[in-house]
């Protein structure tokens, strides 16, 4: 039997908050990077789909992604150890395009990100989320169900 | 409803329940209209606690459901009068969303309305995608677009426009909040969130948008929302409410320009 796209990897991580604009995104990229600093494969998964900000941060918003025999490739970034990337910020014709769909077709390609990505052999896998709790949380967490979920990390600022 | 403005953003956190709370103050300072504020953001309803209005009710009767009134021309809907407590999670996916959508646009009892304000949560997805097919047989003026100055927040408003543009919604322009600091005491400006590729103003510019203003950040903004007061009223003084101020007019000339249109043309 094919191994699972997400057998390969030790911990996953998710990091939410009800809110926006409070840092998630930021905490993702800073965590994937001192993780990698610290010796471990790293990948980080976006599924905010209206706002991916993950490529910016991490420098590669002109990476595209390439198929193989297991699925997509995720994009890397850096050198030693490259973290493990994969973005709806990816697939985009235009980066200003805007992605308007609404739960169903979201829900499709959260699972393809989890189930047809080969992700390979890492360490942590963080998962990034759009604010709210909605379709993107619920399939996230459903889709995630069989594999190492170590928890949530929760996000906020002071107000 | 005379004028309905939906307030976006690609991004959350902006300030998009601030501008959408300020707004509808602003507007309601002037008591001869009647101002309403329907607060679709049904995972993080920002509204109440802005509104001071944490804890009311909804009441239903014949004619439908009734809007929570901080003034007498001012109506407020959201779905945090509907929960039981205010930290219950609406873990629902878009068709329910949707169906709640339409029932405050259809079942909730708004009266003669001079000014419709939407408060939008971030995104271009369910919610905006219904609000937009929703209020189309009636007449949307056009969205009010907000960010903040950095790119990250940029990439996503950019997007927003894109979706104003797809379904062809009017733009009435762009707010820029957390544009700059003024220290109270040294006066000297910092840029908190450094325009790096040159914020709203360049993205407006490149875009063919107005831009209707940049609004400082005030460390009283945030704590007029966490206690439910007008920050208009509680800073008559700051650089920040003049700057809202302005821009609120601006938005006003804009629906009230359109509708001398809308009349010459009739």
């Amino acid at each position: 039997a094919e191994r699972a796209s997400l057998a390969g990897v030790q911990h996953v991580v998710l990091v939410l908050s009800g809110k926006g604009g409070v840092g998630k995104s930021t905490l993702c990229s800073q965590l994937a990077l001192a993780l990698r600093g610290a010796g471990k494969r790293v990948g980080i998964l976006d599924v905010d789909l209206c706002g991916p900000s993950i490529p910016r941060m991490l420098r590669a918003q002109d990476s595209a992604v390439h198929q193989c025999d297991s699925g997509w490739l995720p994009v890397l970034v850096g050198q030693d150890q490259p973290i493990a990337l994969m973005s709806i910020g990816f697939l985009l014709e235009r980066p200003d395009d805007a992605v308007v769909w609404r739960g169903p077709k979201k829900n499709a390609l959260i699972k393809q990100f989890i189930n047809d990505v080969a992700w390979g052999e890492l360490d942590f896998l963080i998962v990034d989320t759009p604010p709210g709790t909605s379709d993107e949380h619920i399939s996230t967490v459903e889709a995630l169900r069989p594999f190492q979920l170590l928890g949530a990390v929760l996000v906020t600022t002071p107000q | 409803v005379r004028h309905t403005v939906l307030v976006l953003s690609g991004k959350g956190g902006v300030g998009k329940s601030t501008f959408s709370a300020l707004l509808a103050h602003g507007l309601a300072a002037d008591e001869t209209k009647q101002v309403a504020l329907l607060d679709i953001d049904i995972c993080g309803p920002s509204i109440p606690k802005m509104m001071g209005l944490e804890g009311e009710q909804v009441h239903q009767s014949g004619s439908g459901w009734s809007p929570v009134y901080v003034e007498e021309n001012l109506g407020v809907m959201s779905v945090g009068f509907l929960l039981h407590s205010p930290d219950d999670a609406v873990i629902w996916r878009g068709p329910k969303k949707n169906g709640l959508i339409k029932q405050f646009l259809r079942d909730v009892d708004w009266g003669e309305v001079d000014y419709l304000i939407v408060d939008t949560p971030p995104g271009t997805s369910d919610e905006h995608l219904s609000i937009v097919q929703y209020l189309s047989a009636a007449h949307i003026d056009g969205a009010v677009i907000v960010t903040t100055p950095q790119e990250v927040s940029l990439q996503d408003v950019r997007k927003e426009i894109n979706f104003c543009h797809k379904v062809k919604l009017p733009i009435i322009g762009v707010v820029e909040n957390m544009s700059g600091f003024v220290c109270p005491k040294c006066k000297n400006e910092s840029q908190i969130f450094p325009p790096t590729t040159g914020g709203a103003e360049k993205m407006c510019q490149n875009l063919n948008v107005s831009l209707l203003g940049k609004v400082p950040l005030d460390p009283q903004i945030g704590k007029s929302c966490d206690r439910g007061q007008s920050f208009l009223a509680e800073a008559p003084e700051s650089p920040a409410t003049l700057s809202y101020r302005n821009i609120i007019q601006r938005i006003q000339e804009y629906c009230e320009q359109h509708h001398l249109e809308e009349e010459k043309i009739m």
